[in-house]
C-alpha cells in the first residue's frame, strides 16, 4: 500500500509523468492546464530534471521534441488554443518518430471560447489535427488516480512505439480533487524507447529488421551520427521523392500502431452481462454516466457502461461486438457529437445510437443521461 | 548513411573539409549555381575544424528553406526541423544535454519572420547555442518572395511594385533582444566570417552570426544585381569592418553593412544557471536530511 494523498487531476498528471521518467517539461501558461506547468516547475529540478517556460505553444512542443531527440523523456501540456498551435510539430514527431507526451486539458471552444468551462471538443482534432495521414494514440482519464496511471501509460506507449501520445484530459478531470493511493515505486512499470546499445556508423537509423516496426535510433550525442527530418525519408533518414519509399514509410507508420491494436487498446466496462442499454462515455463525462447507470439500475433498467480509456485507436472491434448484443448505445460527451460519429460508423445498424451532448460550457448531469436512457 | 572511413576523396579537388565534415554521398548540394550558402556552410565546417570540435558531440539544427538543407550535407547529428522552429528544437536539445555543442543554421525568413519570436527569446534567455543565418534577402526555396530582410523598394515575386516594408537588421535585432554575442559576416569575406563563427561558437551564451549570402537566381535576377560575382563584389565594396565603422557617421554608413563582431558581453548562460539550481536544491535536501 502506498500513501493516500489528496490530489488534483493536473497534479496527478505531473506526478505520474515524473514517475514515468519525465525529466523535461516545456510549456506555456494556458487555462485550465496551467497547474501542470506550475507543478512541473517546482518538482522537476528537485528530481534533477528541467522545466522551461517557452515563448509560445509552438516553441514548447518544439523544445520538448528537441529534448527527446537528445534522449530525455519530455512532455508539454496545453488547452484548446494551444493544442491548435502545436499541431504542425505534433505531425513532425509522428513522422520523425520522436517519443513525446502532449497533454490537452480540454476547455470549451472554438477560439478562446470559455476558458474555465469543461469540454471534450478536441477529440477529432486529436485524431486529425495535424496535416497528412498519420496514426495517433490518445488516452482519456476519468479520475485523478486514472490520470496518474494513464500518464505513466502515455509515456510508456510513446517510448515503446516512438510516437507522440496525447493525454486528452478535460477541465472536469484536470481540476477535480480527490483522494488517491500512490502506487509503490516497484509496482510501476517503466518502458524505455528502443535504442541502439552502442554506436554503429554502418547502421541506418530507420532500418527495420524483418517484422520490426519501431526504429532504434540513438540519442543525439551518443556517437551515432545521423539525420532526422520531417521530410519523407528512407531508412537512411535522408529525404526521398520515391513513391515506393514514401509508401513503405507511410505503411510502416500506420502498421506500427494498427498491428499493435491489441496491446494499445484499453477500455473498461461495467454491467454489460445483462445490459440492454449501454452508455458510451470517456474522460470526465464518465462520472455522470456512472451515477446515471446506478440510478437506472435502481429503477430496474438494465444499463451498462462502455468506456474507452484509449480513444485513438478507437476500440472498434469490441464496440462492434457489443452493438450486436444490446438494444441501444447512448453516447454522452461534452461536445456537439464527435466520438458519436465514430460510434455510428462502427455500430452501423446493429442497434440504436442515442446522444447526450453538451457544448455550452455546462456539465452533463446524470439526470440528462438517465432521461435519454428512459426515452426508448 | 555511410561510414566516413569508407569514403575517400574522389579527386584532389575535393576539399578535406568535405571529406571530414560533410556527407559526400549527399552531394552535390541542391543550391543554385552562384548561391552563397555553400560558402557559408564551408565556413561553418572550417570553424568547427579550427576549434577541433567533436563530430559526435556537435549538433546541427536547421529549419525549412534553402539554408536548411545544410543540415543534410553536414556529417554530425543533424536535425532538419519545421519552418521557423530550429531555435526552439535546439533549445530542447541543449537543455536536455548541455554538454552538446548546438549550432543552428537558418535563413532570413526562417529565423526573423516565422521564427522571429524564438530568436528574440533565445537571445534574451542567453541559452548557449550558436545561430548562423544564411541571409539572402529573399525566400529562395519558394521562388523569390520578399523576406523581412529584403530592402525597401527591392523586388520579389510578391513585391512586383517594389517592397513597401522596411527591412530587418537581424544582428541588430538579436542585440536588441539581449543576445550576448551578435555579429555579421558575408559570403565574400570568407576568412573573417570563419573567425567570427569560431568566436560565436566559443562564446559562452547565445550567439548570432548574420551572414550575408547571395541569391543570384531570385534576388539578383529580380533586382538586376548582376551575376553572382557582381553580387559578391557588392559585398566586397560595401561591407565596413566594425573597427572602421565605429569612426564613421550614420550618413557615411548609409547603404553599407558592418562586418565583424558587433556586440559581445558576458552574462550567465541559461543551462548553466539551471544546472546550478538543480545542484542547489540537491544540497539543500542533503543538508536537511
Amino acid at each position: 500500500m502506498g500513501d493516500v494523498v489528496l490530489m488534483q487531476g493536473n497534479e496527478a498528471c505531473v506526478e505520474g509523468a515524473l514517475a514515468a521518467g519525465m525529466r523535461l517539461y516545456a510549456g506555456y501558461p494556458i487555462t485550465p492546464s496551467t497547474e501542470i506547468a506550475e507543478l512541473s516547475a517546482l518538482r522537476l529540478p528537485q528530481e534533477g530534471g528541467k522545466f522551461i517556460q517557452m515563448e509560445d505553444e509552438i516553441a514548447s512542443i518544439a523544445c520538448a521534441i528537441g529534448a527527446s531527440v537528445a534522449g530525455v523523456k519530455s512532455m508539454t501540456a496545453t488547452s484548446g488554443p494551444g493544442f491548435s498551435l502545436k499541431q504542425e510539430n505534433l505531425g513532425y514527431a509522428v513522422l520523425a518518430e520522436i517519443p513525446l507526451v502532449v497533454v490537452d486539458v480540454q476547455r470549451m471552444g472554438p477560439s478562446t471560447g470559455m476558458p474555465t468551462s469543461p469540454s471534450q471538443g478536441d477529440m477529432m482534432m486529436a485524431r486529425w489535427g495535424t496535416h497528412g495521414d498519420h496514426p495517433i494514440i490518445a488516452i482519456c482519464p476519468s479520475s485523478v488516480k486514472e490520470t496518474y496511471d494513464l500518464t505513466i501509460r502515455a509515456f510508456n506507449l510513446s517510448e515503446k512505439y516512438r510516437t507522440p501520445v496525447l493525454l486528452m484530459m478535460d477541465e472536469l478531470v484536470g481540476h477535480l480533487r480527490e483522494g488517491m493511493e500512490l502506487p509503490d515505486k516497484e509496482d510501476i512499470t517503466i518502458v524505455d524507447r528502443p535504442t541502439v546499445k552502442y554506436p554503429d556508423p554502418k547502421r541506418l537509423p530507420y532500418h527495420m529488421k524483418k517484422g520490426q516496426l519501431v526504429p532504434e535510433m540513438a540519442p543525439f550525442g551518443m556517437g551515432q551520427r545521423y539525420n532526422i527530418t520531417g521530410l519523407i525519408h528512407d531508412e537512411s533518414g535522408f529525404p526521398t521523392n520515391s513513391i515506393e519509399e514514401a509508401e513503405k514509410m507511410m505503411n510502416r507508420l500506420m502498421h506500427k500502431i494498427s498491428d499493435n491494436y491489441e496491446k494499445i487498446k484499453d477500455y473498461v466496462t461495467e454491467n454489460l452481462e445483462d445490459a440492454d442499454v449501454v452508455i458510451f462515455c470517456y474522460g470526465g463525462t464518465a462520472r455522470a454516466a456512472q451515477t446515471a447507470m446506478e440510478m437506472a439500475r435502481e429503477k430496474g433498467l438494465k444499463v451498462g457502461i462502455f468506456r474507452p480509456r484509449t480513444v485513438w485507436p478507437f476500440p472498434e472491434k469490441e464496440l462492434e461486438e457489443l452493438s450486436r448484443k444490446v438494444k441501444r448505445i447512448v453516447v454522452a460527451e461534452h461536445n456537439y457529437g464527435q466520438m458519436l460519429l465514430e460510434v455510428q460508423r462502427v455500430v452501423k445498424n446493429n442497434c440504436i445510437v442515442g446522444f447526450v451532448g453538451k457544448w455550452n460550457g455546462g456539465v452533463i448531469t446524470p439526470q440528462e443521461i438517465l432521461a435519454k436512457i428512459e426515452e426508448a | 548513411m555511410v561510414n566516413r572511413g569508407d569514403v575517400k576523396p574522389k579527386n584532389k579537388q575535393m576539399s578535406n573539409l568535405v571529406y571530414k565534415y560533410m556527407r559526400p554521398e549527399h552531394l552535390p548540394h541542391i543550391w543554385c549555381p552562384g548561391c552563397g550558402n555553400g560558402i557559408i556552410m564551408r565556413d561553418v565546417a572550417q570553424a568547427i575544424e579550427n576549434l577541433g570540435l567533436s563530430r559526435n558531440n556537435t549538433i546541427i539544427v536547421s529549419g525549412i528553406g534553402c539554408s536548411s538543407r545544410a543540415a543534410g550535407y553536414l556529417d554530425f547529428n543533424t536535425i532538419h526541423t519545421t519552418h521557423g522552429r530550429a531555435i526552439a528544437f535546439a533549445t530542447g536539445i541543449k537543455l536536455a544535454n548541455p554538454s552538446l555543442e548546438v549550432i543552428v543554421i537558418a535563413g532570413d525568413g526562417d529565423i526573423s519572420a516565422i521564427g522571429g519570436n524564438h530568436l528574440i527569446h533565445a537571445a534574451r534567455r542567453n541559452i548557449g547555442i550558436t545561430v548562423v543565418v544564411m541571409n539572402n534577402n529573399i525566400y529562395g526555396m519558394t521562388g523569390g518572395q520578399y523576406s523581412p530582410t529584403t530592402p525597401k523598394g527591392a523586388f520579389g515575386t510578391t513585391a512586383p511594385y517594389g517592397n513597401l516594408d522596411r527591412s530587418f537588421d537581424i544582428a541588430g535585432l538579436a542585440y536588441g533582444a539581449g543576445a550576448s554575442f551578435s555579429a555579421r559576416g558575408s559570403a565574400y569575406h570568407v576568412q573573417q566570417t570563419i573567425n567570427i563563427i569560431q568566436e560565436g561558437i566559443r562564446h559562452d551564451g547565445f550567439s548570432l552570426i548574420d551572414v550575408a549570402s547571395v541569391c543570384p537566381t531570385y534576388f539578383g535576377r529580380k533586382n538586376k544585381s548582376g551575376s553572382a560575382v557582381d553580387m559578391l563584389k557588392w559585398q566586397r565594396d560595401n561591407m565596413i569592418p566594425a573597427e572602421k565603422a565605429e569612426k564613421m557617421s550614420p550618413e557615411e554608413l548609409k547603404g553599407k553593412l558592418v562586418l565583424g563582431i558587433l556586440h559581445q558581453t558576458q552574462y550567465t548562460e541559461f543551462t548553466y544557471a539551471y544546472e546550478r539550481l538543480i545542484k542547489r536544491l540537491y544540497e539543500e535536501r542533503e543538508a536537511n536530511e
